[in-house]
């Protein structure tokens, strides 16, 4: 790359020098004096390589939407085109998968006693600190960030809105939700 | 002996320019038209709070009358500038509040704003007329009850996009009985709901009241009350927008409507029940500008109101409208100079919606004024962008955003850089520009070649090396301020185009590749340069000089450097000048 510096009239860089920007590039393994090297902090002065693929995470800030309308997008339900609230639910150990309608329940109890009818199981209650420790079965479910959580953390409001699909964890896998 | 017109008349001439621009040019003439102007200018704009003092603007404008000022950079609206980075408006209020009395009008942008300052202007300015916060933060509506309360003209308050402490509704209370100047009122961004009562009676007493913007709180029942006492209302925000399914709700809201001859503008529509949208049909054909950009409802509905708008010059929307209900926008409304369309779900990893490219190329297509675009989609293509460009080549504001960053031309899965560049090269009056998608340093090259009233410029995950940043900074003549987040520029082009950064109000590089040691030299090398850089990982001369800072801020000034700087922002000095301007 040629950027032709000499042209500029701004002369900047340390006297005696010719190509003054190239003493400042980013090299991890350049160190002056006693500071640490660049690549021994955690790795965050790293230069970003161009054509690095993108991470799926999420990045801050991207893409640019306010946090007023990130707030009120996600408080809002998305419109369905059936109007219901059905989602699929699965249980580990079971066959075939059912449905259910969310919008039929008023509260999580209900929903609980519904499913342990359903499919003839003991879930048992929930707890902040245990969750459903304790009990055969552990209810999660998949929120809209594609994560698996458990079911009882949030309201129920937010819960009916974010939950996209539920599955009715055996104890022994499920200890790993209920025990954070 | 040079013929001068006396003072009164000169001054008389001057006060038709209304102009920043003309007025500048006008004080350069000479001394005297200097000293006549500086005294009769009323109306002040400060782009970047830390590019001026107050004592400097108070001593040249001694009879000011409205200040506008704004603060953070644009950034800061995602996130990307870290809380109490600055902004502060207090030194400002506190000193006009001594140095002008007779001030009339405050708007603040992206700045900091505490309640003192707003007890302080209701106190300090016996005219005051017009308060507009926009994506301001720092203050509570107790702050809102003193202006509401002690300011006896008050014309407009207008807290648009503000982040608010919402302790409680009771400060619209405080509007006294005798106050019936209210022009314009813009809450719609608290949380609480005001005492309907107060609020009705101070929309009854306010003949004058043409914009009326409520909250979400504001329950739609309630609102059929709230315009007929209204109807000379020009521009209106709902409430929430939806009750329950009851005819004589919707009897009455159609009636109300039907009333308010003047309506050019709507928005709120929060929580939108789409049976109540026929309430609004009668004043469709005189709506200029619609902000549906709240209302999550599908297509169908929103095309149903949008298309009879035939008068639509600017519409917010979200993108449950989707391909076709944009192509049914382009057939209906040709008056259209205003599309943003934002995203539903913008996290979501898969499309939730067909909106794609094409719905924005049919607007480009079917309306002929169209010159102010910001669009989220998914896919894009060089076509697209071709046809884009060619169709509206008087484009002014073209921003758009492809959710996944570096995605390619979906098509080819080429980069984007022909497609950008036929819109640099096709919209000669092109002011502002926001790229995404995959682009390599050609695009760049188009731009500083092409772009060349281009003012604002953004940049996300583009580029291949420092030679896309020198064609921006060495091409773009008109650039005022550029910001940059994630991209593989570094120190070379910054300090090649050093100088240019005078020209500009302000560059923003974030996830950069600039080393600390090229900021040192940057701000020793140019005195009148704020060179700030914003590490939160502390002092970057814990780190080798080539280490990359996290951001950087670097901005004009007569200022000097600022004195308000929080722990994570250091000012690279000018180590050898003595003298500071205060």
């Amino acid at each position: 790359m040629d950027l032709n510096l000499k042209a500029t009239e701004l002369r900047l860089g340390l006297p005696g020098s010719d190509e003054p920007a190239d003493q400042l590039q980013s090299s991890s393994s350049h160190v002056k004096n006693n500071k640490r090297s660049c690549s021994e902090i955690d790795g965050s002065c790293q230069k970003q390589e161009s054509g690095a693929p993108a991470q799926k995470a999420q990045v801050v800030g991207w893409p640019p939407v306010r946090s007023y309308r990130k707030n009120v997008m996600e408080q809002q339900k998305k419109p369905e085109s059936d109007g219901s609230g059905f989602v699929k639910v699965s249980m580990d150990g079971a066959p075939y998968l059912r449905k259910i309608d969310l919008k039929l329940y008023k509260n999580y109890f209900d929903l609980l006693k519904a499913l342990e009818n359903m499919f003839k199981c003991t879930i048992g209650v929930y707890s902040e600190r245990e969750g459903y420790n304790g009990s055969e079965y552990a209810p999660t479910y998949e929120d809209k960030d594609g994560d698996w959580m458990l079911v009882g953390d949030v309201p129920w409001d937010m819960f009916i809105t974010s939950c996209k699909r539920l599955r009715i964890m055996k104890g022994s896998e499920a200890k790993g939700l209920g025990c954070l | 002996m040079a013929y001068s017109f006396p003072e009164e008349v000169l001054e008389h001439v001057f006060s038709f320019l209304s102009s920043d621009k003309d007025r500048n040019s006008v004080s350069l003439v000479c001394k005297s038209w200097y000293e006549i102007e500086r005294w009769c200018r009323r109306r002040i704009f400060v782009g970047n709070c830390y590019a001026v003092s107050p004592g400097i603007v108070i001593r040249r404008f001694p009879e000011v009358r409205a200040v506008e000022m704004k603060g953070k950079p644009h950034f800061a609206d995602f996130n990307l500038v870290p809380e109490g980075w600055g902004g502060y408006v207090y030194p400002w209020i506190a000193a006009m509040s001594a140095a002008y009395p007779l001030l009339e009008e405050i708007k603040l942008k992206r700045m900091v704003v505490t309640d003192e300052c707003l007890e302080l202007i209701s106190k300090s300015f016996k005219n005051f007329k017009v308060l507009v916060l926009s994506s301001c933060e720092g203050f509570t509506t107790d702050g809102l009850a003193s202006i509401a309360a002690n300011c006896r003209h008050l014309r407009e308050l207008d807290l648009r996009e503000s982040e608010v402490e919402d302790l409680s509704g009771h400060w619209l209370s405080h509007f006294p009985d005798n106050c019936t100047s209210l022009v314009s009122l813009n809450m719609s961004c608290l949380g609480s709901e005001v005492s309907f009562s107060a609020l009705e009676r101070l929309v009854a007493r306010s003949p004058n009241l043409r914009t009326l913007r409520l909250n979400r709180a504001v329950p739609l029942e309630k609102l059929a009350n709230l315009i007929r006492r209204a109807p000379q209302l020009v521009e209106l925000g709902t409430g929430a927008y939806s009750a329950e399914i009851r005819s004589d709700i919707l009897l009455n809201l159609t009636e109300a409507f039907s009333a308010c001859k003047q309506l050019k503008g709507l928005s709120g529509f929060w929580d939108v029940v789409p049976a109540y949208l026929p309430a609004m049909y009668s004043v469709c054909s005189g709506i200029t500008s619609l902000n549906l950009s709240y209302a999550t409802i599908q297509s169908f509905d929103l095309v149903k109101l949008v298309t009879q708008c035939r008068n639509l010059q600017r519409l917010w929307v979200l993108d449950y409208i989707e391909d076709s209900g944009l192509e049914a926008l382009a057939s209906s409304c040709k008056d259209l100079q205003e599309l943003r369309v934002f995203p539903s779900d913008p996290f979501g990893a898969e499309p939730n919606v067909s909106l794609t490219e094409q719905g924005l190329v049919s607007v480009s297509k079917g309306c002929p004024k169209l010159q102010s675009v910001l669009y989220f989609c998914r896919q894009m293509s060089n076509a697209a962008l071709i046809s884009i460009a060619k169709n509206r080549p008087k484009m002014v504001r073209f921003r758009l955003c492809i959710i996944e960053p570096r995605a390619p031309d979906y098509l080819t899965l080429e980069p984007l850089d022909a497609g950008f560049g036929a819109i640099v090269e096709n919209c000669k009056e092109l002011r502002r520009l926001s790229l995404s998608g995959l682009l390599t340093d050609r695009v760049f090259k188009y731009i500083g070649t092409h772009a060349k009233k281009l003012e604002m410029l953004s940049i996300a995950f583009a580029g291949d090396s420092d030679l896309g940043l020198h064609h921006v900074l060495s091409g773009c003549e008109s650039l005022r301020k550029l910001e940059i987040r994630d991209c593989p520029f570094g120190d070379k082009a910054l300090l090649a185009n050093a100088a240019k950064l005078e020209t500009m109000r302000s560059l923003w590089m974030s996830s950069c590749s600039v080393s600390y040691g090229a900021c040192k030299l940057l701000g020793q090398k140019m005195p009148r340069l704020n060179v700030e850089v914003i590490d939160e990982r502390g002092p970057p001369d814990s780190r080798p000089d080539s280490c990359p800072v996290e951001r950087l801020y670097v901005y004009r000034t007569v200022a000097g450097r600022r004195i308000d700087m929080p722990g994570f922002v250091w000012t690279m000095d000018d180590e050898d000048s003595g003298l500071r301007f205060s």
